[in-house]
């Protein structure tokens, strides 16, 4: 199923070219039919190689948040292409689509979507589960998620114990258990208050640091100074297409912060990029 | 993902509302129970037929006057055929000692009332005084507990001599020894010399242990006066050969009584083929019954759909989270599944607790009886139900679009 789509750029060493995260040729969504057709997205490319931090912006019906959507693949688009870490979504049943979601995407939401009267550890371990990993080795990730964000300490609290941070942390916990190709944050920080919207935008950044691939969607001008990208969707197209850092670098706000990659070695988790 | 692991998420799903969950229960539990109970109680009502036929003999044949006033037959009649005969002990002994009706074994004539019997003062009312041979206790299946019978010789001499069944020894004695006492019957002292087995079985109505058997001449003499007979009671040889008797019976009365088929003035019944109707009715008692609490059942069911639809609106949000975070549709399908079955097999598994309790009691004079495969069917049917009625709400859970589901409030 996986097949290597790009070998731009010089191959170096023996490892074979590896397929971008999200790579995505003429993609377009029209709502509706006729008349009342409404065009979300016109014509969208975009290629998002592993270990980049991209910030998808723009406003209320630019169409990023059904970009967002068909990159997740929980919808699919009405034409175009996309590849998902090389695998072509459109080829997939309802199945296989389940299974991509469940290794491939870490999902972060703006409203956290836990499980309510479940706790932070049931929570996290759930995709586990429906990725059918067993007993032992999916305790010991599910809590090494845990540990990643700072909440060790809150395992056995339900999400109604938790503050708004501590709860998108843990969902963030729940995003990375599965060590995805690509980690998908919808408006991460829109609940948040500012304490905790730099809380969680340090560990995104720690995160990418550690080499996960990040795409964020936000319209707040300094949550996508934390990419090291930035693109821009207007009326379903891409107007702007900014690259602040290099992939293979430190995330912008690291790399000014100081010298060093504090506390990124910690940060390695589990198989995976 | 793993069965045990979406039967977790099932329970969970349940616990989240347990006022919900139990009354949802309730009803698949009532409909369980009231099938359990009420084919007990049918069955037990067709068993307390059955003991009856038993304790009666069911090759007993009664031969009775036909009434002149009302019967096809008795409005064909004009002039001196609207008499109605007497039935006599002449026809009992014909029946006794003809050899045209090979099937009877034994007849006795039967003169019966009911009186009221005192003793020191103690009173009660014995609804059947039956005066007869002492032939009489083989064909009506009684037994001397204590003391003896009445014998021939006392028929023939007119001894003013009793034996009295277990409810009048109990009404007038208490824990005397009735033997050798003298009781008044309608006012006219009598001896009783035994007592009768007790049957049981019966009610407060028709008590078959509220009875004293006096000579037919005795009672005849003080009690009833010398018209016709209450009825003849007959013996066939075996229950076998009771519809074979009944027919050799009603030939030699209609030979005595010089009357046709068409004029019979007696009619001589079948005790068997009329329990056997008794018994076929109680069927029917059962199957209404059993359909009542059938119908009970699937309104519970209903209530499993109703309240799996409503928790899976519910949690069309968790749905959309679980589908996001790739849950296949087969674990949704399955979570939804087990709870709607979970439901209804907890409801069936209480429900066949509460049918065996309730079973215990006797119902309206009736002791119910547990008929087992009612409990594996009211509870298989029940595990049914959840899935027949758990697979909509289930199937539209699985069906959910992840992204609808997500936006769900």
């Amino acid at each position: 199923m996986t097949e290597y789509q790009s070998a731009d750029g010089p191959v170096t060493g023996y490892a074979p070219p590896r397929p971008s995260a999200v790579w995505i040729s003429a993609l377009r969504k029209v709502y509706g039919e006729g008349d009342a057709a409404v065009h979300a997205l016109r014509g969208v490319d975009l290629d998002i190689p592993h270990g980049d931090y991209v910030a998808v912006m723009g406003a209320s019906g630019s169409g990023k948040s059904t970009l967002m959507n068909i990159v997740g693949c929980l919808d699919v688009p009405s034409s175009g292409e996309y590849r998902l870490d090389g695998i072509a979504i459109a080829d997939l049943d309802e199945r296989q689509l389940s299974l991509v979601r469940n290794r491939k995407i870490g999902f972060v939401f703006q409203s956290f979507n836990l499980l309510a009267r479940t706790t932070a550890f049931e929570n996290v371990e759930l995709p586990l589960v429906y990725g059918a990993v067993r007993g032992p080795q999916r305790r010991r990730r599910a809590l090494a998620a845990l540990h990643l964000v700072g909440l060790g300490d809150r395992v056995d609290h339900h999400p109604n114990q938790l503050s708004g941070g501590q709860q998108q942390r843990v969902a963030i916990a729940r995003a990375l258990v599965t060590a995805p190709s690509l980690v998908l944050a919808d408006e991460p920080t829109g609940n948040l208050d500012t304490q905790s919207s730099s809380e969680v935008m340090s560990l995104f950044d720690r995160l990418n640091a550690a080499g996960r691939t990040i795409v964020l969607i936000t319209h707040e001008e300094d949550i996508a100074a934390h990419a090291k990208r930035a693109v821009r969707l207007v009326d379903g197209l891409i107007v702007q297409d900014v690259r602040f850092a290099p992939v293979d670098g430190l995330p912008p706000r690291l790399a000014t912060a100081g010298a060093g990659r504090p506390a990124a070695p910690s940060l390695a988790l589990g198989p995976g990029a | 993902m793993r069965a045990r692991e979406v039967f977790r998420f099932a329970l969970r799903g349940l616990r989240a509302n347990k006022l919900r969950s139990g009354l949802t229960t309730l009803g698949i539990l009532i409909g369980v129970g009231a099938v359990i109970l009420l084919i007990a109680v049918g069955q037990g009502s067709g068993a307390a037929v059955q003991a009856r036929i038993s304790s009666l003999g069911s090759n007993l044949l009664t031969v009775t006057r036909q009434a002149g006033g009302f019967g096809r037959a008795a409005a064909t009649r004009t002039g001196t055929q609207s008499k109605v005969s007497n039935l006599t002990v002449a026809d009992a002994q014909l029946l006794a000692a003809s050899d045209q009706d090979p099937d009877v074994s034994v007849v006795a004539p039967v003169a019966s009332t009911s009186a009221t019997a005192t003793f020191e003062g103690a009173t009660t009312t014995i609804n059947q005084i039956v005066g007869t041979y002492p032939a009489y206790l083989p064909i009506s299946n009684d037994t001397v507990a204590a003391g003896s019978s009445f014998t021939d010789e006392d028929v023939n001499r007119h001894r003013k001599v009793v034996v009295i069944g277990q409810t009048v020894v109990t009404n007038l004695f208490g824990t005397i020894d009735p033997i050798g006492r003298t009781i008044q019957l309608g006012g006219v002292p009598y001896t009783v010399v035994g007592t009768l087995a007790a049957k049981g079985g019966g009610n407060t109505f028709n008590d078959p242990d509220n009875v004293a058997l006096a000579p037919l001449t005795t009672v005849q003499d003080s009690l009833t006066g010398f018209g016709s007979l209450s009825e003849i009671a007959v013996q066939a040889r075996d229950a076998n050969s009771a519809n074979a008797a009944q027919a050799e019976v009603t030939s030699l009365m209609l030979e005595a009584h010089h009357v046709t088929a068409a004029s019979e003035d007696f009619s001589v019944t079948n005790e068997a083929t009329l329990l056997s109707t008794a018994a076929s009715t109680t069927q029917t008692f059962t199957v209404l019954l059993a359909a009542v609490a059938a119908i009970s059942l699937l309104v519970g069911g209903i209530g499993v759909t109703n309240i799996m639809l409503v928790t899976v609106t519910e949690r069309t949000r968790e749905i959309g989270i679980r589908k996001a975070l790739g849950a296949p549709r087969g674990a949704i399908l399955g979570q939804f599944l087990i709870e709607a079955v979970l439901l209804s097999v907890v409801g069936g598994a209480l429900g066949v607790v509460a049918g065996v309790a309730g079973s215990r009691f006797t119902v309206d004079g009736i002791k119910p009886v547990l008929v087992p495969s009612s409990i594996l069917l009211a509870f298989g049917v029940s595990a049914v139900i959840g899935l027949v009625f758990g697979s909509l709400p289930a199937n539209r859970a699985a069906k959910l679009h992840p992204i609808e589901a997500l936006r769900h409030e």
